[in-house]
């Protein structure tokens, strides 16, 4: 293949299958925002690196020929999910970027939109609801079931709405569910019961998604008939698309519960020893 | 909140899934209704005509996507769809079945001789590669083309759904493979009687 195919290829991929000036437009003000602060309260490297790869994949996965297959093979929207409501969100909140984006919000939006807002009784309360960390596994873990219901599935991929919604909704979660993993420890609060309780949940969501993932990985039949009715794009069967999306909901996405534990399990380790420095990832945001 | 209120939030949710339930069993296909975008495209009949969907307004139309050197599910399918309309006896005129070729390359000389041999109810549709894509994407749909064997033969990858609208041109029903000619007649039927009642 010649050097100009291949941009022109790589070009034809990057264009939105479907576009969306929404995602386009919070992924870039998250990108400004998140350069503005980084500049200014000086974060490290590593950590840009990780909010940046986070970032972009979101966008990737959502704005361009991505979404297009996972439209139409299964195992691709696994894929996507994967990436949106585990490895993104994941790299997102482990980067600890709150202190940074915070710090490069104008000083005028945050006055008058971000602090009533995080003033509001009733959004104080759902927030800390939804954060409270066996809730954000159950919600975790029932959204993944949710939308793989299969007449639910069948509808999501037919409409538009519906599927914009799944797959928002699976960032937004996936977001709020690594976010409260490695949110800092909440005053007063032992360290028991802050890494400890985290671990459990880490524990727990590990299964339902093993039982899920292995029951579509194992199933011999077709249980998503609308790829069949859609069109898969993919040379490969029905049940090798599935078996694929069931070991991707299986392994990878259990998987990401382990290294999870790890990071948490290094954090505690860490803190124990320098009890007085504070590690976490809303360092410097827990006004 | 006292305690009945409680049971009625919660038995809300069930008694709304129970008549969604319901509803969908009217019909052996699924009730898209509202689910998809009305019937639109921009395309060249077999004729070589170049047609819209107000060309077809006041039919139930069934819409296929396909291709002509399709040797199996393409054949099946059609002829699956041209029987069930033919089962409504006087009242198939009010059916016309949209067959969308997406292999303009194979499709556009041969579609004309194709589309006679099925039935005259059946309409072939093609169009360019942007026509096409266009109309695929607004029905969420796929295609794509494999690699050619030594012959120049290659398989197209296509959908095996068929969406079924109104005589408006509103979505109605997504048919899938495995429907029987009976259950489609039955809903065509339904179909044409709710649009002339």
């Amino acid at each position: 293949m010649t050097l100009p195919t291949m941009l022109e290829q790589t070009v034809a991929f990057l264009q939105p299958y479907d576009f969306s000036p929404t995602v386009l437009l919070v992924c870039i003000g998250a990108g400004l925002l998140y350069q503005r602060g980084w500049r200014k309260a000086g974060g490290g490297l590593g950590q840009a690196v990780m909010f940046w790869i986070g970032l972009v994949a979101m966008y990737v996965v959502l704005q361009t020929q991505f979404d297009y297959y996972g439209q139409h093979s299964f195992f691709m929207h696994r894929l996507q999910h994967l990436v949106l409501h585990h490895v993104a969100p994941f790299l997102i909140a482990v980067s600890a970027p709150a202190a940074i984006l915070g710090a490069g919000l104008p000083e005028r939006i945050h006055r008058y939109v971000v602090a009533p807002l995080r003033r509001n009784w009733l959004l104080r309360h759902l927030y800390a609801a939804i954060q409270e960390p066996l809730v954000a596994g159950a919600i975790f873990v029932g959204l993944i079931y949710f939308w793989l219901i299969p007449s639910v599935h069948f509808y999501a991929m037919l409409n538009v709405p519906l599927y914009n919604t799944m797959n928002w909704g699976m960032a937004i979660d996936g977001l709020l569910f690594w976010w409260m993993i490695f949110n800092l420890r909440a005053p007063g609060a032992s360290d028991m019961r802050h890494y400890g309780y985290r671990l459990l949940v880490l524990f727990l969501v590990m299964f339902p998604q093993i039982a899920l993932g292995a029951y579509i990985a194992l199933s011999d039949h077709d249980l998503f008939g609308i790829y069949a009715a859609c069109g898969r794009i993919l040379p490969i069967t029905p049940l090798t698309d599935q078996a694929i999306g069931g070991l991707l909901t299986w392994v990878p996405a259990a998987m990401m519960s382990v290294v999870g534990g790890l990071v948490l399990v290094h954090r505690w380790n860490r803190r124990s020893r320098h009890v007085e420095k504070p590690v976490s990832p809303t360092l410097g945001c827990a006004r | 909140m006292s305690r009945s209120k409680h049971l009625i939030l919660w038995l809300l949710p069930l008694f709304l899934l129970g008549c969604s339930g319901e509803a969908s069993n009217q019909w052996h296909g699924h009730d898209i209704t509202g689910v998809m975008p009305d019937l639109e495209f921009d395309l060249t009949d077999h004729t070589g005509q170049p047609v819209t969907a107000e060309d077809y307004r006041g039919k139930v139309t069934m819409m296929f996507f396909g291709y002509t050197s399709c040797r199996h599910v393409c054949p099946v399918a059609l002829s699956k769809l041209a029987d069930a309309t033919r089962e409504l006896g006087d009242q198939a005129d009010k059916v016309e079945i949209l067959f969308v070729a997406v292999d303009p390359k194979r499709d556009k000389k041969v579609l004309d001789d194709y589309v006679t041999n099925f039935t005259p109810d059946l309409v072939g549709l093609t169009g360019t590669q942007k026509q096409l894509k266009a109309v695929a994407k607004r029905y969420r749909v796929a295609f794509s083309y494999e690699e050619p064997r030594e012959d120049g033969f290659y398989i197209v990858n296509h959908s095996g759904a068929v969406f079924v609208f109104g005589p408006q041109g509103k979505v109605r029903l997504l048919i899938d493979e495995q429907s029987k000619t009976a259950n489609i007649t039955e809903d065509l039927r339904r179909l044409i009687e709710q649009s002339s009642g």
